[in-house]
C-alpha cells in the first residue's frame, strides 16, 4: 500500500551532489569544489580550480626580469618574500652570481618572517574553519607587527617588491636591529600564547583529531610537500634536505607529526614557527656588514641561454621555478611549480569517508593559497 | 576541560592590556619612512621647476603600463636660468592602475620621481585617480616638506639629454 510509513522496506537512499564556492566564504579565495555525500558521509569529492588564473607564467614572458618579481609577489600572497627569493635564486644561478653575505641573511631573516605571518593567518583562519572567533585576533595582532618591519624595511606591506637579482633593493633601515630585538620577545609570546589558546582545547581537539588523515604513503604519492607531507610522518624539508642561501648555517629541527590528522598539519605549522623565531635569532646574532647587491649586476637583466631549475621551501611546502632563458632581457618560459596545488590534490584522499561539517576544517587544514594555485 | 580553562586564562589576561587596534578613519597610524604609497614628481626649489625631464625611462619600466609622459624645450634653459634642456610637458599617472613597486624611482636617473606617502584612494569620480602634472607635482612637494627628501645625485642633469 503506497503511503504506509508503517512499511518496513527500506527506504531508497540517493547521493546527494553539494556545490561548494566560488564565492563561499570559507574556502579560502576563490575555489569551487563539488562534493558527493551519503547521508552525513563524503564519498567523493572534485575540486574545480581556475577561478583565479591571471596568465602569471604567460604574463612572465613578456616583462623584463625585474618586473616579473613583482607577478611573483602576486602568486602566493601571503609569502611574497619566499616567492621572490625562488625566482631571484634562479636567475642568479643561471647567472652565475654570488649574493653578497649580508643579502643573503637579510633575505633569511624576511623570509622567516614571512613564514610566521603567513602561518598566524593559518592559525586565525583555522579557528574560524572550527569554529573559533578569538583566534585570528591573536593571529593578526602578531601578524600586523611583522608586516608593520616589512613596512620599515621594504616600504610595503604586501607586495614589497624587495629582493633583486645580485642583492636586495636597498639596505635594511639603521633601527632595524632595535626594531627585530623588540619584535622578537613579542613575537614569542605571542606564539605561546596562541599555542595556550587553542592547541589543546577540548573542542578544538574534537573537531580536527583523527580527522581528514592523510598517511605517509598517500602524501608522498600525491606530491604533497611541506607541513602536510610532514603532518604525514615525513621529515622533508627543502631547507634541510637541499640547503639553498645560507640556511646550512643555522640549527633548527623539522617538526613533524604522527598521524597526519588535521590536528598534526595544525601543529606542525605552531612548532615550524617556533623553530623560524630560533633561525631569526641566529641569523640576527650573525648578521654581517657588507655590500647588499652584487658587483656587475646590470639593470636591464640578460642570463645566458639556457635553463634552471631552483627550489625552495615556501610555507606552504616546496616551491621550484623552472627558468628558460634564450639570452634576452625578457625569459623565454617560466614553470612555477606551486606547492598549495598538490596538496589541493592530496586532499582528495582527505575527505573520503569524512563528514559533511569537517569538509570546512580539512580545507583549512590543507592551507591553499588559490593565487598560487591557480597562478 | 582543563585546557579549555588555560585558553581562557589567555583571554583574561589580555582583557588587562590595553588594546593594539587603531580605529581607522579617526585614527591614523603613521606610515613609515620608506612606505611606498603612489608615485609623485618631485619639485626642484632651486631653479623652480620639476626635476623630471620627460625622458621616458619609467614609463618604458613600468610592469602595468600607467604612465604617460611628453617633453618639450625648456624655457628657463633659453633664459639661462636651468641647465636642464629639455622639461616635462604632460605627465600622467592612472593611479588605479598604478602597482607600487617602486621600478619607476629605481630607473629614474634624474631623482625626478618618488614613492609619495599618499595612499587613500577613493574617488568620487570614475576617472578620479587619473592625475596629471600638477597633482603630481603638489604630492612630490607634500612629500618633500614631510620627510625633507634631498636628492641623491645632487649634480645637475647631464647636457642633451636623449628624448
Amino acid at each position: 500500500m503506497s503511503g504506509d510509513l508503517t512499511t518496513t522496506r527500506p527506504l531508497d537512499t540517493l547521493e546527494l551532489m553539494i556545490n561548494m564556492g566560488p564565492q563561499h566564504p570559507s574556502t579560502h579565495g576563490v575555489f569551487r569544489m563539488v562534493v558527493w555525500v551519503d547521508g552525513e558521509r563524503i564519498v567523493n569529492m572534485e575540486p574545480y580550480i581556475g577561478y583565479l588564473h591571471r596568465g602569471s607564467e604567460k604574463l612572465s614572458e613578456g616583462e623584463l626580469y625585474n618586473q616579473v618579481i613583482t607577478l611573483f609577489d602576486r602568486l602566493d600572497y601571503v609569502s611574497n618574500f619566499n616567492n621572490e627569493l625562488t625566482f631571484c635564486m634562479a636567475i642568479e644561478k643561471l647567472m652565475g652570481v654570488q649574493v653578497p653575505e649580508r643579502a643573503q641573511y637579510i633575505r633569511v631573516i624576511m623570509c622567516e618572517l614571512n613564514r610566521i605571518a603567513s602561518h598566524l593567518l593559518f592559525y586565525g583562519t583555522f579557528g574560524l574553519d572550527v569554529g573559533a572567533m578569538t583566534p585570528i585576533m591573536y593571529g593578526f595582532r602578531d601578524r600586523e607587527r611583522i608586516q608593520s618591519i616589512f613596512e620599515a624595511v621594504s616600504g610595503a606591506r604586501l607586495m614589497h617588491n624587495y629582493f633583486r637579482v645580485g642583492g636586495l633593493r636597498q639596505d635594511v633601515p639603521s633601527d632595524f636591529r632595535e626594531r627585530m630585538e623588540r619584535l622578537l620577545p613579542q613575537l614569542e609570546q605571542g606564539v605561546e600564547e596562541c599555542d595556550q589558546l587553542l592547541s589543546y582545547n577540548e573542542v578544538f581537539l574534537a573537531r580536527t583529531r583523527s580527522i581528514g588523515v592523510l598517511t605517509k604513503e598517500e602524501a608522498i604519492a600525491y606530491g604533497a610537500s611541506g607541513p602536510v607531507l610532514r603532518a604525514s610522518g615525513v621529515p622533508e624539508d627543502v631547507r634541510v634536505s637541499e640547503p639553498y642561501s645560507v640556511y646550512d648555517r643555522f640549527d633548527f629541527n623539522v617538526p613533524v607529526g604522527k598521524k597526519g590528522d588535521c590536528w598534526d598539519r595544525y601543529y606542525v605549522r605552531v612548532e615550524e614557527m617556533r623553530e623560524s623565531l630560533k633561525i631569526i635569532r641566529q641569523v640576527l646574532a650573525q648578521l654581517p656588514d657588507g655590500p647588499i647587491m652584487a658587483a656587475g649586476v646590470r639593470r636591464i637583466i640578460r642570463p645566458p641561454r639556457g635553463e634552471v631549475y631552483v627550489r625552495t621551501e615556501n610555507p606552504r611546502g616546496d616551491f621550484g621555478v623552472f627558468l628558460v632563458s634564450d639570452g634576452t632581457d625578457k625569459p623565454y618560459r617560466v614553470k612555477i611549480r606551486p606547492p598549495s596545488f598538490l596538496n589541493l590534490q592530496a586532499m582528495q584522499a582527505m575527505m573520503r569517508n569524512a563528514y559533511v561539517a569537517d569538509v570546512v576544517v580539512i580545507l583549512g587544514s590543507v592551507d591553499i593559497v588559490l593565487g598560487e594555485v591557480d597562478r | 576541560m582543563l585546557n579549555s580553562l588555560k585558553g581562557l586564562g589567555v583571554t583574561l589576561k589580555t582583557m588587562l592590556r590595553k588594546p593594539v587596534t587603531a580605529q581607522y578613519p579617526k585614527e591614523h597610524l603613521p606610515v613609515n619612512r620608506r612606505y611606498m604609497g603612489f608615485p609623485a614628481l618631485t619639485w626642484d626649489f632651486q631653479v623652480q621647476e620639476p626635476y623630471c625631464v620627460g625622458c621616458m625611462v619609467c614609463i618604458r619600466n613600468c610592469p602595468t603600463q600607467c604612465m604617460t609622459a611628453t617633453l618639450k624645450d625648456n624655457p628657463l634653459h633659453k633664459e639661462g636660468k636651468s641647465t636642464r634642456r629639455k622639461i616635462v610637458d604632460i605627465f600622467e599617472v592612472n593611479l588605479g592602475r598604478c602597482i607600487l613597486c617602486e621600478i619607476c624611482v629605481e630607473v629614474c636617473n634624474f631623482d625626478a620621481i618618488v614613492m609619495s606617502h599618499e595612499h587613500e584612494l577613493s574617488k568620487y569620480e570614475r576617472n578620479g585617480n587619473r592625475v596629471d602634472l600638477q597633482a603630481l607635482l603638489e604630492m612630490g612637494k607634500q612629500y618633500q616638506e614631510d620627510t625633507g627628501w634631498e636628492p641623491e645625485q645632487a649634480a645637475a642633469p647631464k647636457e642633451g639629454v636623449q628624448a
